[in-house]
């Protein structure tokens, strides 16, 4: 069976995608220990990547965006996650439909 | 069912929701710049990460070079290679297979919820693992194809906020990562260097470069005395 061009660009993407997934363990599994500076640095990586998917959203905002991330952020110091969420869905929405 | 696999698919709860919109905005939009149904559902199945799919059919509508586009969808991801590198230290359990299917699933919230699973002091399981990989990837690929069908049929996602989900639910992990060391510093640091990046280098490289700031700042910042891989650091 031929694949078409667009098949072919979509599995060239999921290779490159998978790569990019397996990759930082196969790189710092070569090491036989971590040293704690490098192990510091992993350990902010969820924080540092999360903050930079927000940040953008937070300078760019209107006031119903920067409302509802202000809400999500108060509401995850009282509520687990699928709480937060819906707070701060609940305000974006609300916001929006009032026309901010 | 299995408990562990069942209280991973419960995770994903919130973020299927969040991800809805998305889902069938990228069936829908699939459709417009001319790929099948069947194109759709391939790139969700095999590609799995929405932001680099959305390029990448974004380029595709624009006659790119098939190789560009490869690149792309490449350079989108890479944040991906950081979240490899963390959560590859806590699959230690994982057999080289396991791990080699685990890491197709690393998705932004599966590495956010394993890492948040493994901060509150349980261990990292397959089952658990899986539970919420897969059902990401299921409703992901239904969405995406649902999109696809009925793209036309959806109305503006602005208008109702739908389009915002994802950022609140990304804040909503940001802040459950607060008990960390160095939390604070680290968010500013990446937050502000990814506003500055978006200005002057452009999406999606703000991401990688503001993220490699805030890790950067905390390899530099002295460990905080207390925490034990810092304080084992001290005493060399």
């Amino acid at each position: 069976m031929m694949l078409s061009e667009q098949a072919l660009v979509i599995l060239g993407g999921a290779v490159a995608t998978y790569l990019t997934r397996i990759g930082g363990h196969l790189v710092l599994s070569r090491f036989r220990s971590i040293p704690p500076r490098v192990e510091a640095g992993l350990d902010a990586v969820p924080a540092a990547v999360l903050a930079t998917l927000v940040a953008p959203q937070l300078f760019n905002g209107g006031v119903a965006e920067v409302a509802a991330l202000a809400v999500t952020a108060v509401a995850a110091l009282r509520f687990g996650m699928l709480g937060l969420f819906l707070a701060g869905a609940a305000t974006i929405i609300g916001l929006r439909a009032l026309g901010l | 069912m299995d408990s562990e696999f069942r209280d991973g698919a419960r995770t994903a709860l919130p973020i299927v929701i969040s991800f809805i919109p998305f889902g069938l905005l990228f069936g829908a939009l699939g459709v417009d710049n001319g790929l099948t149904s069947f194109d759709v559902v391939l790139a969700s199945a095999t590609i799995f990460a929405g932001a680099s799919q959305m390029v990448g059919i974004e380029l595709y509508g624009q006659k790119v070079a098939p190789w560009l586009i490869v690149l792309s969808i490449f350079a989108v991801n890479f944040r991906h290679v950081l979240y490899s590198a963390a959560i590859g230290r806590r699959m230690r359990r994982f057999s080289a297979g396991q791990k080699a299917l685990a890491f197709f699933f690393l998705t932004d919230p599966q590495f956010a919820e394993s890492e948040k699973h493994v901060g509150a002091g349980k261990a990292l399981t397959l089952r658990w693992y899986m539970g919420l990989g897969l059902t990401n990837y299921l409703c992901w690929i239904g969405l995406c194809w649902l999109g696809a069908l009925f793209g036309r049929l959806i109305p503006d996602p602005h208008a109702f906020g739908l389009d915002f989900l994802l950022p609140i639910y990304f804040l909503g992990l940001v802040m459950s990562f607060r008990k960390r060391p160095l939390w604070l510093p680290v968010i500013v640091a990446s937050g502000a260097a990814s506003v500055v990046a978006w200005h002057l280098v452009g999406s999606p490289w703000h991401v990688s470069l503001g993220a490699i700031a805030g890790i950067l700042l905390a390899v530099v910042l002295p460990p905080r005395a207390g925490s034990g891989a810092a304080a084992e650091g001290a005493s060399r």
